[in-house]
């Protein structure tokens, strides 16, 4: 009984290590539950979540779920050539008999590897480079990093993805390659911004002057405070990325032919336009199809991270 | 003067932003697999040959003597032969430029004017079915991209309407009007020729559409976005409360500080339309910078490519520094801050 009485003041001395890994699993899952609760309140965001998860499905389990997996590849079949959509081709067939459909599922492969991809391999470079930046705000280091991000950022992404990649060997890694290349520094000019704000925090002076490591000042104490933004941030350009994706396929400098990609595919049909329309129409639908969900996750994300600590 | 100051500051900033986009062309065209003396004399020329061609294009000396000559020759306006054209490069530029920017520039006169017009009405009508429409096409216009847009344009208003042609600048028919801007909009004008000014209209519309649908769209959405945030503020009710007309209030006093980061983002949207012209102009074989650079990239012709980036470059930022003008114009409180600042 007196140990209750006491709680208030002998909290810290009764509570064992044990119960607080207790309760921060509880207040987790707690913050867990809300942050679902707030995205599926919006019913826009669970048709994305859930229009991405079926193509992405798709995509996995494309040679089990298409009609004709052999189309995917270097199939000719001039006698079904050009054939409108009937039950046999329910997206019609291309100038050289293959099944639309089959090939719009096998091309989600790349497209969405490419959104994946690039993601991977921009984020860590950009937070880091934003985080001690922003950190050495003011110093030569700041400088550096954020001027040469002023001059990535000069121009457009687009222009300079389809420069490098057409200086290199055009396939689906170059073309990652090249997109991820002018993609960083929107990264780091978000952590910038935060981690220059953050570095004036209390918190941080006190991991200062009790002898932190720079690193650990940088992804135990600054990091943490910016994962919200850079995770909202991020599911809004997986759309982004896919259409930059697909802006290089289309030219011919992403996935090379046999190999189907949405991109190269409405390239491709746009040469039979107007009679043959479904050969271009189906993949450039394809493409909607695709932002659209990835655009609507985003959203949500976004939506539950901003409402956070409100 | 302290806007003088502003601008003069931005501008050197500007200078050495291109500058620094220079060394990063310089790097791209140099990681390229393959020689360029041998690219420039083709496949079949002696070795003899090629080794000259190597010591003429500074080839033989280290990377930052070979940039060195390159930035000089640039800053004279010699980027050299374009290996496509057979040309000089800077006569390429000068003779496809005028078309991208007339296509670009009234791109941006329809997202500016598209992208307010339903952003104002879509706010004004906030939750009514106006509303719903408006927000649903700027959804519609984010997620769809340009080349897409072109190709339906293409197909429906050309091949199955057929109210607008389908490729280049004029009809064959049309007499073409002797260059003076190179804009053949403001040309068929200055010499009188009405019929050349409406086709070359009617061959815009397409293009220039395709081109600004992704800027309406998300000039909707922020303009939309900012007029309902400003429509809860005091000064809006206090206006109310003396009884002026909504009309009013929204025309005169709603709109302006509403257009703030409409007009900036309408910046970076424009720039962005040089680089999306990349395909639709290649859709609509319209003869300007944007299908002229895409070509030259398929054809690694790093001439081109190096001095097309440049140019857009330097478009980016002088479209970016009439943005900070214009910007400054509409808000108060930056030339008054600058003016503190003093």
């Amino acid at each position: 009984m007196a140990e209750q009485v006491n709680l208030s003041r002998g909290f810290a001395a009764t509570i064992t290590p044990q119960q607080i890994a207790q309760l921060e699993r509880a207040s987790r899952r707690e913050n867990l539950g809300r942050s679902w609760y707030k995205f599926s309140r919006n019913i826009l965001s669970v048709v994305g979540a859930l229009t991405v998860l079926a193509l992405v499905l798709l995509a996995v389990f494309a040679p089990y779920v298409t009609p004709y997996p052999k189309h995917a590849g270097a199939f000719v079949n001039f006698a079904h050539a050009k054939e409108p959509p009937s039950s046999q081709y329910i997206f019609g067939t291309d100038q050289i008999g293959r099944d639309i459909f089959t090939r719009i599922i096998f091309g989600l492969r790349s497209s969405l590897l490419m959104g994946v991809m690039v993601l991977v391999l921009v984020v860590p470079v950009g937070v880091l480079l934003g985080l001690v930046a922003g950190y050495f705000q003011g110093t030569w280091i700041d400088a550096l990093i954020m001027r040469t991000t002023d001059i990535f950022l000069a121009v457009p992404p687009l222009i300079l993805a389809l420069a490098v990649a057409s200086v290199l060997e055009p396939n689906l890694w170059n073309g990652m390659l090249a997109v991820s290349l002018m993609w960083w520094p929107w990264y780091t000019r978000l952590v910038y911004g935060l981690a220059s704000a953050t570095r004036n925090e209390f918190f941080v002076s006190a991991a200062e002057v009790t002898g932190a490591s720079t690193a650990h000042i940088l992804f135990r104490e600054i990091l943490p405070n910016t994962i919200s933004p850079i995770f909202t941030k991020m599911s809004l350009d997986v759309a982004w990325v896919i259409i930059i994706g697909s802006m290089l396929s289309f030219v011919g400098l992403g996935v090379q032919p046999p190999e189907p990609s949405l991109g190269t595919m409405v390239a491709d049909g746009a040469r039979y336009l107007p009679d043959q329309w479904w050969i271009a129409v189906f993949p450039a639908l394809a493409i909607v199809v695709v932002v659209l969900g990835f655009n609507l996750l985003g959203d949500g994300v976004r939506d539950m991270f901003a409402a956070e600590g409100v | 003067m302290s806007m003088l100051n502003f601008l003069v500051r931005r501008i050197i900033y500007s200078f050495f932003v291109l500058l620094g986009l220079s060394i990063v062309i310089f790097i791209i065209a140099r990681i390229m697999p393959g020689d360029p003396a041998r690219m420039a004399v083709g496949a079949r020329a002696p070795q003899w040959v090629v080794d000259q061609i190597r010591e003429q294009m500074h080839l033989n000396d280290p990377l930052p003597v070979q940039y060195g000559y390159w930035l000089a020759d640039a800053v004279h306006g010699d980027f050299g032969l374009s290996l496509v054209t057979q040309r000089p490069v800077t006569a390429d530029i000068r003779e496809f430029f005028p078309a991208s920017l007339e296509l670009v520039l009234v791109a941006g006169l329809l997202s500016a004017l598209g992208g307010i017009g339903l952003g104002t009405l879509s706010a004004r009508y906030k939750d009514t079915w106006v509303d719903n429409v408006v927000r649903l096409f700027s959804y519609a216009g984010v997620v769809t991209p340009s080349f897409v847009f072109a190709i339906f344009f293409v197909l429906i208003f050309a091949w199955e309407l057929k109210w607008f042609p389908v490729i280049g600048r004029l009809s064959e028919q049309t007499p073409a009007p002797p260059v003076v801007t190179g804009l053949i909009t403001v040309d068929s004008l200055l010499a009188g020729q009405f019929g050349t000014f409406l086709d070359a209209l009617k061959h815009l519309v397409l293009p220039a559409l395709a081109l600004a649908m992704g800027a309406i769209a998300q000039e909707a959405r922020i303009t939309r976005a900012t007029m309902a945030d400003n429509l809860s503020k005091d000064y809006i009710a206090a206006e109310r409360a003396l009884g002026i007309s909504e009309r009013e209030v929204t025309g005169r006093f709603l709109l302006k500080p509403s257009l703030i980061p409409t007009v900036s983002i309408l910046g970076l949207d424009i720039a962005s339309t040089f680089s999306i012209a990349f395909l639709v102009e290649l859709i609509f074989n319209w003869p300007g910078l944007a299908r002229y650079g895409m070509q030259s990239m398929l054809n690694k012709d790093l001439n081109s490519i190096s001095a097309v980036i440049l140019v857009l470059g330097a478009v980016f930022v002088v479209v970016n520094i009439i943005v900070d003008i214009i910007v400054a114009q509409l808000d108060p409180r930056i030339r008054l801050s600058a003016a503190r600042s003093e």
